[in-house]
């Protein structure tokens, strides 16, 4: 649905009289399919809003190409502009008009007749539970409602694709679960989404697939699991009373890639905790080990970020 | 026809959020009737002229241009306002003619400005100004006009320099030497020859000009054709300039 090649873009900025030249995006390849959830988690900065306007034809790439919907973006921006939706950091709508009102206007930008952009608005205000405060001033919204309309008018002529740049920022973590589910929604009705974030957790819990930006740059792709599993597998911690016992019973096991033995528990690097445990389970059990306790220590997020790029993206 | 209907779009948003803030209109009204009553009396003696009528004729063109320079010059802290909400970003992710997203704010600048010379008109006309209904809507056009271009130029500096902060001293310099070196509040029959010649480069001392001759009846007058031959050919090139900009990035 959505494939680049080497997207570049570098910004002049002026700091008092010396030019000094930004590299924002430094290439970016990526694939993205239909109907999926396609998330791009990186730090402040990392140039997660440059590549999307770039993809939403706002800023012009300074090399590089991408195909959006079967539209060339490069030579065709007008037909990705009908084809997609895209949806700000900063929101998009206007103090003292009402939610309705700029619903209608915006599907009527797009071509769409008055009639059919009125229902079509009634119809996008009771999706997002708008309606009640629909015809009020915008000014007058919660910053979570207010988020609600900026995705509402995102997705008002029914585009292919919608880019949502972080759609998540500043909600409590009610209203962040409330945009999960509307998120999940515009994929059940059928629409790719391109969502940018900075929270592992969001990256982890919504997305099919992510790429993780640093610097202007794509530093890992793949699915969620995927990522964690390629880092470091997955730790199972085995609390026993005899760690030098357990380590004996368990020596011997191939789908045990490394095992560490401590003073009152063994580590065990797996591929899969999920299927290992049985098999540790029962390795214990045939040499009759007492078993304390098991715990499954899967790699997060930043796990994988830290090892791509050395940092910790909590603390970036 | 896309053209068309786009501008329209944009132009229906935009006068009614105007609309919604009579505030603004009171204000809008309320200075140049303040000009009207307090400023004009002082013409009669300045002017050497024997009656009001004579007075009005001279000070209520220059009256009108005045507003249409400025109402129209400081439009472009609204749209820095709108870059600000992400407004702008958002409609021009969509296809909507870019020409027409000036063009249908441009157009409500104008309408706002007709509007309010309506009013100083019937205002002036309680006052024994007299003009010719045909007159003065030939005087009409050149306001529209003048207000297209000072609209259109401001739209443009805005979305370059994207802030107040850099707009407020732009506007107000090109508009304090516009101003004086145009004759817009008192001809410049009694200016020395060096500042008449100036003011011949000022495009707006012909816009003034023109207007003035509506006024006093004078149709034939060159001053009018070619005020607004220049000034139409202004707006056209400001028109073209800021919806270029228009359609350029902006951040
Ligand atoms: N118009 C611009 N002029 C100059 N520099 C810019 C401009 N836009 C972005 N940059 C720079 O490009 C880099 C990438 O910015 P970008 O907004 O894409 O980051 P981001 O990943 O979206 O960050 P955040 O999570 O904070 O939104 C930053 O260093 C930023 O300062
Ligand atoms: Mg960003």
């Amino acid at each position: 649905m959505i494939e680049t090649r080497g997207l570049r873009k570098s910004f002049m900025s002026r700091q008092g009289r010396e030019k000094k030249t930004v590299d924002a995006v430094r290439g970016v390849d990526l694939t993205v399919d239909e109907g999926e959830i396609f998330g791009f988690l990186g730090p402040n900065g990392a140039g997660k809003t440059t590549t999307l306007r770039m993809l939403a034809t706002l800023i012009e790439p300074d090399g590089g190409e991408a195909t959006i919907a079967g539209a060339d973006l490069r030579k065709d921006p007008g037909e990705v502009r009908r084809r997609i939706g895209y949806v700000a950091q900063g929101g998009s709508t206007w103090d003292d008009s009402t939610a309705r009102e700029e619903l209608v206007l915006q599907a009527r930008l797009y071509g769409i007749s008055k009639s059919v952009a009125t229902e079509r608005a009634a119809r996008v205000l009771e999706g997002f539970q708008l309606s009640e405060y629909a015809d009020r001033k915008c000014k007058t919204y919660s910053g979570g409602q207010r988020r609600r309309v900026d995705i509402a008018l995102g997705i008002i002529h029914e585009p292919k694709v919608v880019f949502l740049d972080e759609p998540t920022t500043g909600l409590d973590p009610q209203s962040r679960a409330h945009m999960w589910d509307e998120v999940r929604r515009l994929r059940a009705d059928g629409m790719t989404v391109f969502i940018t974030t900075h929270y592992l957790d969001e990256a982890d819990a919504l997305c099919d697939r992510i790429s993780i930006m640093d610097n202007g740059e794509i530093v890992a792709s793949g699915t969620p699991a995927e990522l964690k599993r390629e880092i470091s597998g997955d730790v199972v911690r085995v609390g026993v009373s005899s760690p030098a016992r357990a380590a004996e019973a368990l020596g011997s096991a191939d789908f045990i890639n490394k095992l560490e033995t401590h003073e009152d528990s063994v580590r065990l690097y797996v591929d899969e905790g999920g299927t290992a445990i049985p098999l540790i389970l029962r390795a214990l059990d045939n040499a009759s080990v007492p078993l304390g306790s098991i715990e499954l220590h899967r790699p997060s997020l930043d796990d994988v970020f830290l090892t791509k790029t050395g940092r910790s993206l909590r603390e970036s | 026809m896309k053209l068309v209907r786009d501008t329209s779009l944009i132009f229906q948003r935009q006068m009614q959020l105007l609309l919604r803030n009579p505030v603004w209109i009171l204000v809008g009204v309320f200075q140049p009737v303040m000009y009207l009553l307090l400023f004009a009396p002082l013409l009669k003696p300045a002017l050497g002229v024997r009656t009001n009528a004579e007075a009005y004729e001279i000070f209520v063109p220059g009256l009108l241009v005045l507003l249409a320079i400025f109402g129209g010059l400081f439009q472009g802290f609204g749209l820095i306002a709108e870059l600000r909400a992400g407004v702008i970003e958002r409609s021009r992710v969509t296809p909507v003619s870019r020409f027409a997203l000036l063009l249908g704010r441009s157009l409500r600048d104008t309408v706002s400005l007709l509007a309010q010379a309506v009013i100083i008109t019937l205002l002036a006309l309680v006052f024994d100004l007299r003009v010719f209904i045909g007159n003065l809507l030939l005087a009409y056009l050149m306001l529209a006009l003048i207000s297209l271009m000072t609209s259109a130029v401001s739209y443009g500096v805005a979305l370059a320099v994207k802030s107040e902060d850099a707009l407020a001293p732009l506007m107000n310099t090109v508009a304090q030497p516009v101003l004086l070196l145009s004759g817009i509040l008192l001809p410049l029959t009694f200016a020395p020859g060096w500042l008449q010649a100036v003011a011949d480069w000022n495009p707006f001392s012909w816009a003034v000009n023109g207007v003035r001759a509506l006024f006093l009846g004078d149709l034939g007058a060159p001053e009018v054709w070619q005020g607004l031959l220049i000034m139409a050919v202004l707006a056209a090139l400001a028109l073209t300039w800021a919806a270029r900009l228009f359609a350029r990035s902006v951040r």
